[in-house]
């Protein structure tokens, strides 16, 4: 209670700076704003659906901060939403996602390429045609080997353990092929070919419709053969980007400055003159240095710690610098029919009746820490996303247990019954929801015991491992799952597929075990027009939840705090936070 | 205390005398000891405190239904929806949550703390028996035998007060199955812990009962007694025990807070007894996250401090009292 004043004084800081350097105002109020200072506030979400105090101007230094460490700078080797995000601003990939605020950022445009992919027939053949002209930092050209070379290199897992595997399992390499290091000076043809220095041809082993999707990842984005330095790239990345460079002192922090040779780019507004990054900056500390100014972003976008969350919600001023933004993930509960009597559908859709949603909810921190009542797998910034409930939970979301029961009766269990629920031990929320979900099911009776595995393992040797969730009765296994790109197929292939279930663990989906769904999935991957793939997710997901072998908890959204000086601020459904390639700095 | 024996009436009954005024009573050396006791106040305040602690726990229940909510119950009603945080002015204080509710999930407080004493409780007081137990057996095996049966367990005590003892229980409770023994959730929990604390506990009470035994068995009653042709297993439980149990007595009482403090260090890692059952240690561990939320600190924390302060002034107290030439 002693820190409020302290707190109020900084805010009231933070507020009035906000006022003096936002020209223009929040895209809500930004209509009758022109050329005089806006209200001292931004609103609550004004950078959701249009850029917050947009801009043109140039110059500035843009400083982000991270509680952490990256996990490397290099293209192939990174994993990180945030480090996605970020990566644009010093490299460039084959396409990208747009960087435009709300669902407009999930549109796929071309980057190094002239246009998008363009598919064979079969979906099985991808050619690329690169931009005419194009430089890295010293000023030698771009060709499409130097793509073929990053693409090569990142298939090369003990190197660079931490990137992506797409296209390692996707293309079709020469057998045993392990990458340019090891395997010097093999034919890749088969898997990528270079006919000229502006063309890239990808060859799939399997048809895929949304290869675009993969050519946006980092790991597309050139890399000179002859500046390459294995794992230790990563101290000098070559920029092919809007800004290189200056000083990187891995663990530490690093600063970016203008490319010089950086040209014929749509995409990028490239604002600010200088970035600074700052690492392993204080995590409790980073809420109030965003609000005083002294640094721009949380570059991990991870939102405000649930400490200082009930400060931010409860001030009004301090809400209208804050934007809640949605996830393309999901926080939910595997509900497996591999362990009886969950193996009977009317035992699971009792479960799923007698579930308070509320508590769901509040286990994850609430409406905005935590996200929306999930009523089905999509999240509803996937394109293709349908609302439905086919579990209705009653008007205040704490479950229907007539429902429960009724189900309970036709299940044989008219009493109820007992089950194991697993979480990550390591995890306060999944702690929170396995109590919650404890305390909600034993209103009708199912009693539940908590067990706790540790984290790094809960796939590969517990919840995850068949065998182990029948021995040790897991009837209920506490999951999430986010995307690595909005699509249908990128969110659901992971934890809806039967085939990615292994006998020796490691999977996520431990429960969806239906033919139909799988079928569905193959289907997805050959039809060529976007526009029919969409219903297909609506009809898996819909598919899923009639055989209630997933029990949804909510839509994750993350309250994060708009950095006191910016300009141009905008989230996009892709990134899920703020779209760091379109920032700018007040000056 | 220049004194040995309290010459001042005592609480004695007098046994009926044939003669006509009251003779001088003899007293016993317990007796002599909690009249001491009884005069040290700061001893019997923890005393007191203590006593009321075991009620607290023996009687959760009653305590619990007549001033609380079930521990495990969730009030979400009490907590503000968006954010988190408990309705009301110091975290939702009032005569129906006497210390308040949990955030997030409304839980009572009150009632968490309560049944938090009789885990914490319940797994130092059996802890400390049996570091006692083994202690004392070994500490009186090697002072009374001597030789390399002495060494031995010396070295031994050496390697077990050396071990890295927090290490070694965060990984024991991690590798333990769920069922083990014929037990199975809390109840094999609890089993786990007074294992770990209590069997790598007990070199503190050995070396004392060690070092005691040495010089006992070398006095002249002992000699007395041999030489009157008592057997070893008389010597030990007629001669060296009953010297020994002030020793034992004092100990044990100042052992008995460390323990709580092990209990609820472990609890608070994550590898004590498991959620939901409330542990003062592992409610803890979640307010660590709320820290703008003082009070869901503040009980549990209080909670352990009361207890140990009261335990380890208890024993100071009874230290005195049983061995005044140790002030």
């Amino acid at each position: 209670m002693k820190r409020k004043p302290t707190l109020a004084t900084i805010a009231l800081g933070a507020v009035l700076a906000l006022g003096l350097s936002a020209c223009g105002g929040g895209g809500t109020e930004s209509s009758g704003g022109g050329s005089k200072p806006a209200e001292a506030k931004g609103s609550f979400n004004a950078a959701l659906t249009a850029a917050f105090n947009p801009s043109t101007k140039k110059g500035g230094t843009l400083k982000f901060a991270n509680p952490g460490e990256w996990d490397s700078l290099d293209p192939a080797d990174t994993y990180y939403a945030y480090t996605w995000n970020f990566i644009r601003l010093y490299g460039r990939a084959l396409v990208m996602f747009k960087s435009a605020p709300g669902p407009d950022g999930s549109t796929v445009v071309p980057d190094l390429a002239e246009s998008l992919g363009k598919p064979s027939d079969d979906f099985k053949t991808w050619t690329y045609t690169l931009r005419k002209g194009l430089k890295y930092e010293d000023g030698s050209p771009i060709t499409s080997k130097d793509v073929k070379y990053a693409v090569q290199r990142s298939i090369d897992r003990e190197t660079f353990p931490n990137g992506p595997t797409y296209l390692n399992t996707m293309l079709n390499w020469p057998k045993d092929y392990k990458g340019p290091y090891k395997s010097k000076g093999a034919d890749v043809d088969s898997a990528i070919e270079t006919p000229d220095d502006h063309t890239i041809v990808f060859k799939l082993k399997q048809p895929y419709s949304g290869f675009d999707y993969l050519a946006q990842m980092p790991v597309t984005m050139p890399v000179p053969e002859a500046k390459d330095t294995g794992s230790k790239y990563q101290e000098h990345v070559i920029s092919s980007g809007p800004y290189m460079f200056e000083k990187n002192e891995i663990g530490k922090g690093f600063s970016l400055v203008r490319n010089p040779h950086w040209g014929d780019d749509p995409n990028r507004p490239a604002l600010p003159d200088r970035i600074e990054v700052q690492l392993k900056v204080n995590a409790d500390d980073m809420d109030n240095r965003l609000l005083s100014g002294d640094i721009h972003v949380d570059v991990t976008g991870n939102g405000v710690s649930s400490a200082a969350q009930g400060r931010v919600l409860q001030d009004q001023n301090l809400k209208g610098g804050t934007d809640n933004v949605a996830q393309q993930r999901l926080w939910y509960t595997s509900v497996n029919p591999t362990v009886k009597p969950l193996d009977n559908i009317d035992c699971r859709k009792a479960v799923l009746y007698a579930t308070d949603r509320a508590g769901y909810q509040a286990a994850f921190g609430g409406e905005f820490a935590g996200g929306e009542i999930a009523t089905g797998l999509l999240p509803p910034t996937v394109p293709g996303f349908e609302r439905f409930d086919l579990y209705p939970a009653g008007a205040d979301n704490t479950g229907d247990l007539n429902k429960a029961k009724e189900h309970l009766a036709k299940c044989g269990q008219p009493n109820g019954f007992e089950t194991n629920i697993s979480y990550r031990a390591e995890r306060p929320k999944e702690k929170a929801t396995a109590e919650a979900l404890q305390q909600a099911l034993g209103r009708a009776g199912i009693k539940l015991t908590l067990k706790p595995y540790p984290q790094g393992d809960y796939f590969s040797l517990y919840a995850g491992k068949p065998s182990f969730v029948v021995e040790n009765k897991l009837g209920l296994v506490i999951n999430g799952w986010g995307s690595d790109y909005p699509d249908g197929y990128g969110f659901l292939q992971q934890i809806v597929d039967s085939r990615v279930i292994r006998p020796g663990g490691g999977s996520s989906n431990t429960s969806v075990r239906i033919p139909d769904v799988d079928a569905l999935i193959d289907k997805s991957l050959t039809e060529p027009d976007a526009a029919k793939r969409l219903p297909i997710w609506a009809q898996i997901d819909k598919r899923v939840m009639e055989e209630a072998v997933i029990l949804p908890g909510v839509w994750a959204k993350t309250l994060l705090v708009r950095g006191k000086g910016l300009t141009n601020v905008y989230a996009s459904d892709s990134q899920q936070m703020y779209d760091y390639v379109g920032l700018g700095v007040q000056q | 205390m220049t004194a040995p024996l309290d010459v001042s009436p005592g609480e004695g009954v007098a046994p009926p005398v044939s003669g006509g005024g009251v003779a001088i009573q003899g007293r016993s050396l317990s007796q002599i000891a909690w009249a001491r006791l009884k005069r040290d106040r700061v001893a019997m305040a923890g005393l007191g405190v203590v006593v009321f602690l075991v009620l607290v726990a023996v009687f959760a229940p009653v305590i619990v239904g007549l001033l609380g909510h079930p521990p495990l119950e969730h009030h979400r009603s009490m907590v503000d929806a968006t954010t988190q945080v408990p309705k009301g002015a110091f975290g939702g204080i009032s005569t129906d949550f006497l210390f308040g509710v949990e955030p997030q999930n409304g839980r009572d407080i009150f009632s968490r703390v309560v049944y938090g004493a009789r885990v914490s409780l319940l797994i130092a007081f059996l802890a400390t028996l049996l570091s006692v137990v083994i202690g004392t057996v070994l500490g009186v095996i090697a002072g009374f035998m001597g030789g390399w049966v002495d060494t031995l367990i010396s070295r031994a005590m050496d390697v077990f007060l050396a071990f890295p003892i927090l290490v070694f229980a965060i990984a024991l409770a991690g590798v333990v199955p769920d069922e083990a023994l014929g037990l199975s959730g809390d109840a094999l929990r609890i089993a786990l812990l007074v294992f770990i604390i209590g069997f790598f506990n007990w070199p503190y009470i050995a070396r004392i009962i060690r070092g005691q035994t040495l010089s006992l068995r070398e006095r002249e009653f002992v000699d007395a007694a041999r030489s009157l042709g008592a057997r070893t297993p008389y010597i030990v439980f007629r001669e060296l025990l009953p010297n020994l149990m002030a020793p034992i007595l004092i100990y044990a009482t100042l052992l008995i807070p460390t323990n709580i403090l092990f209990e609820a260090a472990l609890s608070f890692l994550g590898v004590g007894v498991r959620p939901p059952t409330p542990t003062w240690g592992g409610m803890l561990a979640d307010a660590v996250r709320y820290y703008t939320i003082p009070h869901f600190a503040i009980f549990p924390g209080l909670a352990i401090f009361l207890t140990v302060l009261a335990f380890n002034l208890f024993g100071d107290g009874l230290r005195d009292a049983l061995d005044p030439r140790a002030r």
